[in-house]
């Protein structure tokens, strides 16, 4: 399912977060959105979500306008994972899953048979079969990750959208989180903060600053020396890795005048 | 309660993806739904029953369950039975019914607001609504109001304040962005006092003894007044608030997770919050008129509640209205006993009973709102 967000401004209180955004995910593309801090990349993908509703413009699932949708059935075809972990709650972990097929269900419903089954095959796609009956808040950040994103797949989606899915998780559940998301055969759209892995994992990438895009294209196109220098205020060296020979990245402080 | 609780976090970080599944003390027990439910319906008719039947009246069980066939059937009783027939189907019957409707609608309503902003403090209390009902019960049980509703004053006058109260805190939390969680609770809680504070200077400022007297009853909750009259209104209010709950707990999972999280799921959080605060306000209202503010069940039924049978809101809102339905009915009994026959308020036994048991089930079982 194809993504088109067009022309799309956020202002909240006043104050214009994001401005006149245009960006396009094609059909089972991974879409990284990088920028620094503040820059207004989880407000638009909050729109994405429909936790905020943009003051112009349209997001357009294979062009639908997302908005114009019913919750339920912008739910069904869109999945997300949000940044916020409040929950205090004790769900288990197969609870939290279940959740996903809240879309497909009616208010007061039963749980079919099709339910319980995508939610424990979204667990087993994760490899988190086994953390069913375990308490979700008591999971660690990588294994709470994997039973959100079963959550995500249990809803059945075309579309998956995540705000920093590898926040706070140690670099072996970093790339993890990164294999699977990518393996999950959706299209992806994803803020991140780690440049590196972005450009590791993304097959295009939109850089945004100020509320607006300032770059894209495929990261290698995109992720020049000079750019990474005025958006994110580094000095950033371009080397091959040793194995594949894809381009990585390595940064340091930039010479102050 | 079983006394060997799981313990719910396990050292590490579990089983490596691919391991072997591990041992099922990882999982937190949850109690079957099903036998769980035909336990506390059979504990709240004998506790119906046993409210029916105890009491400072020494009236024999025979005679008790003789009056209630009588009742319940339209049948005939002799002349002398007439004062132990009034006690048994005109007070103690009716009193324990509504003991079990207000105990079943502050733990629902408990449930609700919990979830709706996701604080382990709330309780049907802390959006200011009981407060705001108070002043209304205590215009008319101070200074006469309403005279002219009769025996419906005093609920009528509590109910209405409830809501007037309820618009009061609603036109002052919303924001731009909708009922947010903290907002409201801290407007609750703001208003509370201030409700508090008028109700205070009511009291101060009447001159009879034996109202203030009352007001105060009131104030701390009592089931004294509870009469056929009562029971209707707060029974459908109760009953309907139930079922819309259990219709909606779906939702409400979503919701106890996060505003984010329930939008990305198709529920719509701000109308969602804005149905539960209604909803609650309104039960609230119509408890509150009949039975004053009987503070602790809706803080602490919903947290047992979840120590038993986990989070998930479809199992949380069967159980928790039958639980605070059978503590409310055996808390009114002991309020009647216990210093016999002086009546303590209901509410001063709730917290007396309610804290310690509340204290030891927490630390046995390391639970602050379920998990971490």
């Amino acid at each position: 399912m194809q993504v088109d967000i067009e022309d799309l401004s956020v202002e909240i209180a006043g104050a214009r977060l994001v401005s006149d955004i245009t960006l396009r995910a094609g059909s089972g593309r991974f879409v990284g959105l990088i920028g620094p801090n503040g820059s207004g990349k989880s407000t638009l993908l909050r729109c994405a979500y429909r936790a905020l509703r943009p003051a112009a413009g349209a997001i357009r699932l294979d062009g639908d306008d997302l908005h114009a949708l019913g919750v339920r059935e912008g739910a069904r075809r869109l999945a997300a994972l949000p940044q916020e972990s409040a929950s205090e709650f004790d769900f288990t972990a197969g609870e939290v899953v279940a959740m996903g097929r809240l879309p497909h269900q009616r208010s007061g419903g039963r749980v079919t048979a099709r339910d319980t089954a995508v939610c424990a095959a979204a667990l087993e796609r994760v490899g988190a079969g086994h953390l069913a009956g375990r308490s979700f808040p008591t999971l660690s950040g990588g294994e709470k990750q994997r039973v959100l994103i079963a959550r995500a797949l249990a809803q059945e989606p075309r579309v998956l959208v995540l705000d920093e899915p590898t926040n706070h998780l140690d670099i072996a559940q970093q790339l993890e989180v990164l294999a699977l998301v990518r393996d999950a055969g959706l299209t992806v759209l994803a803020a991140l903060h780690d440049i590196d892995l972005a450009a590791a994992h993304c097959d295009e990438l939109y850089v945004i600053r100020g509320g607006r895009i300032v770059a894209s294209g495929p990261p290698d196109e995109v992720l020049t020396a000079e750019l990474l220098a005025g958006v994110f205020g580094v000095r950033a060296h371009r080397v091959p890795h040793p194995e594949t020979g894809a381009t990585r990245l390595l940064f340091d402080r930039l010479p102050t005048p | 309660m079983s006394t060997d609780l799981p313990v719910l976090r396990p050292e590490g970080s579990g089983p490596a993806p691919g391991a072997p599944p591990g041992p099922a003390t990882a999982a937190p027990r949850r109690l079957p739904l099903p036998p769980l439910l035909a336990a506390l319906t059979a504990a709240l008719l004998i506790s119906v029953l046993c409210g029916t039947g105890l009491g400072a009246a020494g009236v024999t069980w025979a005679e008790t369950l003789r009056h209630l066939r009588a009742g319940l059937t339209g049948g005939t009783i002799t002349p002398d039975e007439v004062s132990s027939y009034t006690i048994v189907w005109e007070l103690r019957f009716p009193r324990a019914l509504l003991a079990a409707v207000v105990g079943a609608g502050l733990s629902a309503v408990g449930v609700a607001v919990q979830a709706m902003v996701r604080n382990a403090l709330a309780d049907p209390f802390v959006l200011g609504i009981s407060s705001g009902a108070a002043i209304g019960a205590n215009a008319v049980l101070l200074f006469g109001a309403l005279a002219s509703l009769g025996v419906w004053a005093l609920s009528g006058a509590a109910f209405v304040s409830a809501l007037a109260a309820m618009v009061l805190v609603y036109l002052a939390a919303r924001t731009p962005q909708g009922l947010t969680p903290l907002r409201l609770v801290l407007t609750g809680s703001a208003m509370y006092y201030g409700f508090s504070a008028v109700t205070t200077l009511m009291i101060f400022m009447a001159e009879r003894g034996e109202a203030a007297r009352s007001a105060m009853m009131w104030l701390l909750g009592s089931l004294g007044g509870a009469t056929w009259a009562s029971l209707p209104v707060a029974a459908a209010v109760v009953l309907a608030g139930i079922g819309a709950l259990l219709w909606w707990a779906r939702s409400l999972n979503a919701l106890a997770m996060g505003d984010e999280t329930a939008a990305a799921l198709g529920v719509d959080p701000d109308r969602m919050r804005r149905g539960l605060f209604v909803l609650a306000a309104a039960v609230t209202g119509a408890v509150v008129a009949v039975s004053g503010a009987i503070g602790f069940v809706g803080l602490m039924v919903p947290h047992v509640t979840r120590m038993l049978v986990g989070a998930d809101h479809r199992r949380v809102l069967a159980v928790a209205p039958l639980l605070g339905a059978v503590l409310l009915v055996w808390v009114d009994i002991a309020s009647r006993l216990l210093l016999a026959p002086v009546e303590l308020p209901v509410g001063v036994l709730t917290a007396l009973i309610g804290v310690p048991c509340f204290v030891l089930l927490m630390r046995r079982r390391r639970y602050s709102f379920g998990g971490a």
